[in-house]
């Protein structure tokens, strides 16, 4: 798969999580929890803890870079995005989260052909210099 | 400033300014002459934790500042109805950006301000969506969409990355949107147009600059920022050309800065009609609450508000919630504009939001407004039913506890 732009450094693995719309982590993800929140969003519920968040793109809301960071701290963020466009205000989110809390959660733009190769439940890991690897379902 | 010489928080606060201009390819930064912070709203520890840590060495903002809300009414802190601890956090988070040297104007609408409008042109760092929207659109100054954190760290360096829509070539229109021919006169005359028209538009858009096309030339302010607020609540809008009205665009051609477009709609009535249609969540006529001033009303939207009122009263079942800026207050108050308000039963509330804050009574019936955004954020974010009308209907609903709402000019009687 094709290295990935780099919007926030780190390394990280996980057990995928593939959006079927894009999320505003304000108004849509809980903190508190890691569940999503957004009534209107086809995965209402579903936990993103500790696993690779893949969508099409963050929906933007400005707000969603202090979510970021306050799941973070939390313990309840993914460990990894990868996402289908660059996304500012999560970057600043993920570099908030790192200055404060120590935590990286690498955030890489992958290309639409590689990205939609990706399944909910495929192992993926995120590596130096947004290198993507997809492996089996765990 | 990076390497720590202005103290550990100016240093931080750079690393993002750094961070941002890497993700956006920005060949150097550029400097601005003033901000808008949004940061000052809690979401959680987190929020208290960085501007704790952005504090650290005397940190102070290097342009001059204005404060978004926040998620406490300060000076009217007895309207808050839920946990204390949370209330006090809040606060701290509020007097924290304060402490940078900022002005605590901890309103969303700091255009309201005379002081606050910067020129054509002129390099700014923004946020709070709506506006954003509205210093690109209406004033032609020039910002990015910055987020929580990078406001503000922009303030704290006085940079800026040179990307986006601090450069000509991303300010053209990519998209027109052209009214439709079967929208009648009567409509364009109509406040409440504008925030329906500004949320099909967002949806039109997402975060493409577009130019409008089809309406009257030179509309009023109020007009623009309630169509600007609601683009920027469906969409990622961060700045619309309309037409005839916005400074950059007194032609067609000028917001296309002479290019083409890359595609050209029409917005009908129908998908004005279904838009309206889309604001209002609530059912029933009964009304709990009426909320006014998303964004915070102007002084002049204020005497609207008390020559639709006239010397009528809301009824006791109705609680009226008029969102404003302090400074807008102060002023109202020395005019005893605010007073004709509190005697008419309204509550005034500044530095914060009815939709953000626990403000609202438990509301018995559904909440009006004439904000689509608020009509767009409040059934999520604190769960009422909402029925969206004019600035006159929701007046006219909380003097008679009952929805008063005039469908005939959208033919839908």
């Amino acid at each position: 798969m094709n290295a990935g732009a780099v919007l926030a450094p780190g390394s990280a693995a996980g057990s995928a999580v593939v959006l079927d719309e894009p999320l505003s982590l304000w108004g849509g993800l809980d903190p508190a929890t890691g569940r999503i929140i957004d009534t209107h969003h086809p995965q209402l519920g579903v936990t993103l803890t500790g696993r690779i968040l893949v969508m099409s793109g963050g929906r933007g809301s400005s707000s969603s870079a202090s979510v970021l960071a306050e799941a973070i701290r939390a313990g309840t963020a993914p460990v990894g995005i990868i996402l289908g466009e660059e996304d500012l205000i999560l970057a600043v989110g993920a570099a908030v989260g790192e200055e404060l809390y120590g935590v990286q959660v690498p955030i890489v733009v992958l290309d639409s052909a590689s990205r939609t190769q990706i399944r909910s439940g495929d192992r993926v890991a995120i590596g130096p210099g947004g290198t993507v690897t997809v492996g089996p379902s765990v | 400033m990076l390497a720590g010489s202005a103290g550990p928080g100016t240093a931080l606060a750079m690393r993002l300014v750094v961070r941002a201009a890497e993700v956006t390819s920005a060949p150097r930064l550029l400097p601005i002459t003033g901000a808008h912070v949004d940061s000052c709203l809690d979401h959680g520890q987190a929020s208290l934790d960085f501007i704790d840590r952005l504090a650290v060495g005397d940190t102070r903002v290097a342009v001059p500042t204005t404060l978004n809300v926040g998620g406490i009414d300060l000076l009217h802190p007895e309207l808050w109805r839920g946990d204390r601890e949370l209330a006090a956090r809040g606060r701290a988070v509020m007097e924290g950006y304060r402490g940078l040297g900022c002005r605590p104007t901890f309103t969303c609408a700091p255009y309201e301000l005379a002081d606050q409008r910067p020129g054509l042109g002129e390099q700014v760092a923004w946020g709070e969506s709506n506006a954003i929207v509205f210093v690109n659109s209406v004033l032609g100054a020039r910002t990015s969409r910055y987020g929580d954190f990078l406001d503000v760290a922009a303030a704290v360096t006085g940079r800026v990355p040179e990307s986006g829509l601090h450069l000509s070539d991303a300010r053209r229109a990519r998209l027109v949107l052209r009214l439709g021919t079967d929208v009648p006169d009567a409509l364009l005359d109509e406040d409440s147009l504008y925030p329906i028209l500004g949320a099909v538009i967002g949806r039109r858009t997402g975060s493409t600059v577009a130019a409008v096309v089809g309406l009257p030339a030179g509309l009023p302010e109020r007009r623009l920022k309630a169509l600007g607020a609601a683009a920027a609540s469906t969409g990622s809008v961060a700045l619309v050309h309309v037409v005839g009205s916005t400074p950059e665009a007194p032609t067609l051609a000028a917001a296309l800065q002479e290019g083409q477009p890359d595609a050209e709609m029409v917005i009908t009535l129908a998908e004005l009609r279904s838009q309206r249609t889309a604001l209002t969540t609530g059912t029933g006529s009964r009304v709990g609450a009426v909320s006014l001033g998303t964004p915070h009303a102007s002084y002049a939207e204020l005497e609207g508000y008390m020559a639709l009122l006239g010397e009528h009263r809301c009824a006791d079942t109705v609680e009226l919630l008029i969102s404003t800026g302090r400074e807008t207050l102060h002023r109202a108050e020395a005019s005893g504009i605010a007073a004709g308000l509190r005697r008419a039963g309204a509550e005034l509330l500044v530095d914060t939001c009815s939709y953000i804050a626990p403000i609202l009574r438990a509301v018995n019936g559904v909440a009006m407004t004439d904000s689509a955004k608020w009509a767009y954020y409040a059934p999520g974010n604190i769960g009422v039913g909402v029925v969206f009308a004019t600035t006159a209907e929701c007046l006219a609903s909380a003097v008679a506890g009952r929805v008063v709402r005039d469908d005939l000019l959208w033919g839908e009687a």
